[in-house]
This record gives structure tokens, sequence and C-alpha cells, in this order.
């Protein structure tokens, strides 16, 4: 047991205890945290600084205004419903169309057919708080959603595959995008059964997939290599993660980002406890990173220039080919 | 920087509750173990006499310093009679009066003591004695016996233990047999030593005491010789000069005073009747404690009110429960349900004992869960789900208490100490986690929950810890020291080590 926790240091491996204690309680001032856990203040945010997110349609702040939903996506085929303060994507319902016999049923991601009242009653649980937190009331957001990439078509199972760049200081350290599978009802979660796959940070090319801690080379529904994808927009992708730095003024922050058909990629959130698992998608330790981010790191680097010095940093020895 | 602080404040911490700790163990003899006793002798005298017509004082001589012992308590039982001790020549005397009193009287004093080797008390250096006016004849022997003695020996002690010798030789010579020839009782013969010893200049004086030794009806006072040699006080056996005391010898008085001393009555007797009794450890330190002024014993729980120390018993543990979460948490990284829910489980645990504990349980949160399904169904808002589901856990008891009477089963009905409001907050929890994570989640962090609920149990469980704890309520300093420590703890989690294992082979 000793010798695969002296193993697991060797490789720079990051600990839940660690992560909390020297990190995200010392990066992270508490005082921040409003700016990535309530949703529609993130999205405020990283509008100011001229990011590009998902539209936000409307917001459904109390009980009384979850009967103003038919109105808000009255002229909506699809859109998303997310409770501004969920985590680990709990809460999160994707509406894809609408059913075509009747107006008032709506269809999900999954293809299930759903009636009005029940995302009523979804929106009623969101703003109670089942999905905060702290289970104190809650917002609901009804946002604009994405259409992704087909770059990502092969590899995932209906929702919307994401990517999740872990930013240190300002600098992004480690990269994974998220598959959802069948097993993960369409969410791109990895503790639901979504496939994580570790990036390239110096090309932005996928490496072997992930699930349930497991290495795996193929999506497990679509049967899809997942190794060697080459996700589009990477150096803008990155650059917006160093920005999100700017943005929420946390030292350990994870961004969320998708990649749109049309609008290319978009800030889906940000978190201040951002997950260890990018480091089994990724089969390398962030210690190491972190630690030369520190050695290099320059208080006045504008967020272009950080995301260079990364992709310069950490590109795997096998992309110089 | 700041590990260094946490270090400290530990350090800190650890110290104070050791400190306190040791103190009480060490110095006021707290016990470590539970059920330990220690031997306390009470030994009582009874007075007897017969009144006169007019008023009446009795007094007593009764023990002071007792090198050895340690006084638990003294009392008196005397109907009618006003009652105090003051200092007198000897020691202590306890004194009674009363105007009027008819026919025989009884009256006791009794005294219970204890062990204690670290009582050394003994009086004051003595100044020489004078001179005793001793008349001739025996103003000769007493001379010719100093001079021989101290002729034989070399300091305070080597002449006690001569002159002894001499006076208790088989065949004594004639100035001995003269010196003692009115002595008729062991007291006396103490005292005509003491005379003798003082026409040496050497201070000494008869004490009076009993060997305690199990029960006594009427104890005999037994004489002994306690001499001053300049620095301390030396106990010579009359009897063979031997320096020693008798096992476990209870000084009563010292000096030639009488023991008892009746003003108005008559046919004085006393007896002495002794009783070795077993009393808690802890009553006795806390005793001893109060005497000598600690004030850590004001704080002591053993002061309480006995339910309110039940109820302490148990919260006490609750920390030592916490301790044991933490270190299942974030050393061994096991998931559960609720910060506290374990400890709270673990403390129904107690009273349900295990098995039934993680039977009534786990058919509390299935029944739960399942009757939270259905709820489901009718879409309520979330506080007012949360309030169903407190009612049907309360429900769920209820029938859970009176199903099991009916079979027979008296165990069933103490699923009612369950605390129902975390188990209400269990089972929307887990509900939540089902639908959202699906059902090998919930039922993991189920069992991740039930798992810790036991550890803690079994540790709160353990008596001697508790015991521990209770008499000792400063380790629980200690116990926020290891806390602490854990919640600078930066190393994996055990689970960490497996879901990183692929980590470790590249």
């Amino acid at each position: 047991m000793l010798g695969t926790a002296a193993r697991l240091r060797d490789a720079g491996v990051l600990g839940l205890n660690e992560r909390n204690t020297d990190y995200i309680m010392r990066l992270n001032p508490r005082r921040y945290y409003p700016r990535v856990d309530d949703k529609v203040l993130t999205k405020e945010l990283a509008l100011k600084a001229g990011m590009a997110v998902p539209d936000l349609y409307g917001v459904i702040a109390n009980q009384g205004e979850v009967r103003t939903f038919p109105d808000i996506v009255e002229n909506l085929q699809s859109f998303v419903i997310k409770p501004a303060a969920g985590s680990g994507g709990d809460g999160i319902l994707v509406v894809t169309g609408r059913s075509e016999r009747k107006r008032d049923c709506f269809r999900l991601s999954s293809g299930e057919i759903i009636s009005e009242g029940e995302i009523l009653y979804h929106l009623s649980n969101i703003v109670g708080g089942q999905y905060s937190l702290s289970g104190n009331p809650d917002k609901a957001l009804i946002e604009y959603c994405v259409h992704f990439d087909p770059v990502f078509a092969n590899v995932s199972y209906q929702g919307v595959p994401d990517i999740r760049v872990v930013v240190y200081r300002g600098y992004p350290a480690m990269a994974m995008v998220r598959l959802p599978t069948r097993a993960s009802d369409g969410k791109a979660n990895l503790h639901q059964g979504a496939v994580g796959a570790g990036i390239d940070m110096g090309i932005g090319v996928t490496l072997n997939g992930v699930l349930d801690d497991e290495i795996v080379d193929e999506h497990p529904d679509t049967g899809a290599l997942i190794e060697g994808l080459e996700i589009p927009h990477w150096n803008f992708i990155l650059e917006s993660s160093a920005k999100g730095y700017e943005v929420t003024e946390l030292g350990y922050l994870g961004v969320d980002m998708v990649i749109d058909r049309d609008r290319g990629p978009l800030i889906l959130e940000m978190n201040a406890r951002p997950g260890l698992n990018i480091q089994i998608a990724n089969c390398a330790g962030l210690r190491n990173r972190i630690a030369r981010i520190d050695e290099i790191h320059n208080k006045s680097a504008e967020p272009a220039e950080r995301a260079r010095i990364a992709r310069r940093e950490f590109q795997l020895e096998r992309g110089i080919q | 920087m700041k590990q260094r602080y946490v270090y400290v404040l530990a350090a800190l911490l650890a110290v104070m509750g050791l400190s306190v700790f040791l103190y009480k163990w060490q110095v006021l003899g707290f016990p470590l173990g539970e059920d330990q006793e220690r031997p306390v002798w009470t030994i009582e005298a009874a007075v007897g006499f017969e009144s006169g017509p007019g008023s009446i004082t009795a007094q007593l001589q009764i023990p002071a310093l007792t090198p050895g012992f340690r006084m638990l308590n003294e009392h008196s039982v005397s109907r009618g009679y006003g009652f105090g001790t003051d200092y007198g020549g000897g020691g202590r005397v306890a004194q009674w009066t009363i105007r009027r009193a008819d026919g025989d009287q009884k009256i006791y004093y009794r005294i219970s003591v204890y062990e204690d080797e670290s009582v050394d008390v003994s009086d004051t250096i003595p100044p020489f004695p004078p001179m005793p006016v001793i008349n001739e004849p025996l103003k000769t022997a007493v001379d010719v016996l100093v001079r021989d003695a101290r002729d034989h020996s070399a300091d305070t002690a080597s002449f006690t233990a001569e002159l002894l010798r001499r006076v208790n030789a088989p065949s004594p010579d004639a100035n001995v047999e003269l010196l003692l020839s009115e002595v008729s009782s062991d007291a006396e013969f103490v005292g005509v030593i003491t005379k003798v010893l003082a026409s040496a200049r050497i201070p000494s004086r008869v004490i009076h005491g009993f060997p305690l030794s199990g029960r006594q009806r009427s104890a005999r006072l037994v004489s002994w010789l306690e001499v001053h040699d300049g620095d301390q006080w030396l106990y010579f056996n009359p009897a063979t000069g031997e320096e020693m005391l008798p096992d476990r010898y209870l000084v009563w008085w010292r000096g030639n005073e009488a023991l008892v001393n009746v003003a108005g009555g008559s046919n004085v007797e006393v007896d002495f009747a002794i009783q070795e009794n077993h009393f808690d450890a802890v009553t006795i330190a806390e005793t001893q404690a109060a005497q000598l002024g600690a004030s850590s014993v004001d704080f002591s729980l053993y002061s309480l009110p006995i339910q309110t120390q039940a109820v302490y018993g148990v919260l006490l543990m609750i920390p030592i429960g916490a301790l044991v979460m933490v270190i299942m948490r974030n050393i061994v990284g096991i998931d559960a349900f609720g910060t506290f829910m374990p400890v709270l489980i673990a403390l129904a645990f107690r009273e349900t004992k295990l098995l039934w504990g993680v039977i009534l349980f786990t058919l509390l949160v299935a029944l739960g869960l399942s009757i939270r399904f259905l709820l489901e169904r009718l879409r309520l808002l979330l506080v007012p789900r949360l309030s169903a589901v407190l009612i049907v856990v309360v429900l769920l008891m209820l029938f859970i208490s009176l199903t099991s009477h009916r079979l027979g089963l008296e165990t069933g009905l103490s699923v009612a100490l369950f605390p129902m409001v975390i188990i209400a907050m269990t089972i929307e929890r887990m509900s939540v986690v089902w639908e959202e994570r699906g059902a090998s989640d919930a039922i993991r962090a189920g069992l991740g929950s039930l798992v810790v609920a036991v550890a803690a149990y079994v540790f709160m469980g353990m008596s001697w810890l508790e015991h521990l704890v209770f008499t000792f309520p400063e380790l629980l300093l200690v116990v926020l020291a290891m806390v602490v420590l854990v919640g600078r703890y930066t190393g994996y989690r055990l689970t960490e080590l497996q879901r990183f294992k692929a980590l470790g082979l590249g």
C-alpha cells in the first residue's frame, strides 16, 4: 500500500486532500466562489470579458416564475435547463425538440418524450434547491442548446461532449474531453459513466479514453476510436480557459467548454473544485505541471501568452514528430 | 507557513490535554481503568460511659497526622451532643458536650482512611525536652541506663535501639527492673522509655495506633515509640528496638494524654472497631483532590447529577465518533451521506446493539426509499416533500416497533432511537443520487455510511475508552489536535490508491 502511494507520488498524482488543502483553500478565496457557483453570474462575467457563452433565454428565480416557462420557450425548438448552483451535471435537462403531435410535449436528448408538466416539476425542484450545493433555494437557467461540432459525432452517444481545462494560476495545465455514453445518460460527467480522454496540450489531439478509471481505446457505444481526434479551435480554447482566471480570480479552476457547430467554442461553466479524474484521462499527474507553472509564473503575462506557454511546456514528446 | 501554525496548535492542544491528564492520573490518582477499587478502612471509636447529674464534656483523641494514610471523611454520631474538633497537645481532639444526659451514654466517632504512600506528614522539629524531674532511687537507675546506652551507641537511633535492647533483655539488670516495676501496660512502658530518652535530651513520644488489616471487632491500640534524631522522626518497636513501623499502622494520637476524658461521666470505656471496605478509586481521588484544593475537580463530570452524567457519558463519545469519521473520510476515503449522519447512527446503535441496529437501519432506509419513489410521482415541492418523507419515516418507525412487538422481538422497539430527521435527509439525498447517478452510486454511498457508522460504533462502544474520556475529558483536546492534524493531511486517501492505480504503473 505504501509502495503504491510512493509510486503515485513519484508520478506527481494529486490526491483529494492535497487538492483541497494546498490548492483550493489557498488559491480559491471563498468570496470568489459565487462567480462560478452561480451560473447566471458566470455568464454575465464571461460576457463582460468578451468570451463566448451559450445564449441565455431566461432565468426562473422562484416558484412563481415557473409559470412563465412556456412563454420563455414559446419560439424555441431546443434548449437546455440547468440549475444555477448545480454541481456535477446534476439537474440538467437537454431538450432537443418538440413532439410533433403534441405542442406541449418535448423531446429530450435521450429521445424520451416529456410533458410540459414534468418540466415544470423539474423547474420547481431546481428552484427549491434540490440540486444546489448547499440545499438553498436556487435559480433555473434556460439557455441555448449547443449543436456540437461533427468532430465528436462518432465518439459520443446523445448529449454534448465537452472539454475540461484545468487552469492553474491562469495557465492551462491539463485538459480532457468528456464524451457522453449510453451509461452516462448523455451527460458528460465521468463519474456518471462518460468516457474521458486526455488531450495533448501542445497540439490539441486526443489521447486514450478512460471509462470508470479503466483505459479504453474505443467508445463503448459507437465503437469509434477515441485516440487521435484533432480538436478544432484548440488555441482559442486554451486562450479562453486562461482568460477564465481573469474573470474569476480563482487560482485553481476548471473551465468547461463546448464546441458549437456554428458558433465555435463556448464557455459552459467554470468550477472552483475541478475533479481529479483528468489525471486518469491523461495518464499523468497534475503536480509536476503545477510545479512547472509555479516556476515560470509571470504575473503580468496576458492570457494569450499564458496559453502559448502552456502549449509549449505541456506538449507530449511524441507530438513533436 | 500555515502548516507550521497547525502543528504548533496541535502540539499545544495535545500538550495541554496530556498534561492535565497526567496530573490527574499521577498526582490526584484518578484511575485509568474502570471499576478500580481501593481498600478504605473505617475505624469507629465507641465511647461509652454513665452520665452523672450535671453537664458532660467528653474528649477523645482523634487522628491528626497519619503518615501513609489519607483521611477520606470523618463523622460523629451522638444524639443531642454538641460536637467539635480542636487541636490539642497530642494532635486533634474531638469534643462532645451536653447540658444533661440520662443513663448510659454511647457516642461514636468514625473516620475513613485509605493508604497513600505520598503522605509523609511529620510535625515540626521539637525542642530539646527539659530534664524530667525524677526522684531517687529512680534517678540513679535512669542515669546509669543512659550512661551505659550512650557508651554503646553512636547516634540517636543507635542509642534508642541500645536502650530498648537493654530494657527488653530477657534477664534485665536491677536498674531496669526498678524502672519498670510499676509499668502495667505497653503505653506506660513506652512512657517510661520517653522519660529516659528525655533525660538524655532526646525528643521522643509515645504514639498510639492500629495496624490495619481486615475486619476487627474490638481492635487493640498498639503503642509505638517515636524518636526525633534532629532531622526527622524515627519509629521504633518498643518491644524489640527495631526501627520500623508495623504494616499499615495508622497513628491515632501521640503523647501521654489519655485517649478519652469525660467530665461529668463515669465508667468510661472506649471500643474500637475496624472495617475494611472497597471504594471506587474515582471517589477517593476526587476527595483527595478536593483536599489538595485542585480546581480541576470542581469541573469534574462526577460532580454533576447522575442523570446529567449519563447524558455526558454519551455526548463525550461523539468527538471520538467524529475522529473515526474524519479518518474514514479523509484518510481511508469512504463516501458517506451527510457529514455527521454516521456518528448519529452509531449513537443509535449503542442502544439497539450492532446487529439489530444494522438491520433496522437498512430496513428503515429501504422502506423509506421505496415510499420516497412513490412520492416522486406526486411532484411535490421540495420542502413539503422532505416533510412528507420525515412523516413517513416516523410512521415507519412506529410500524416497525408495533410489528416487532407483535412478533415478540423487543429489540425492534429501539428503532425509535434512530435520529429521524437525519434518516429522512439521508433518504432524500439517497433518492436524488439514485435518480441522478444511478442505483450503484446511491447504494455504494449508503453502504459507505453504514460502514463508517459501524466503525464509529465500535470505537464509541469501547467501555474503557468511555471511562477514560469521562474521567479525563481533557483528552478531548488531544482528539481535537488529531482532527486538526488530519485537517492538514495532504497525502493520498486509501481509496485513491486504487483509483489512480493505473497512473502509478506508467
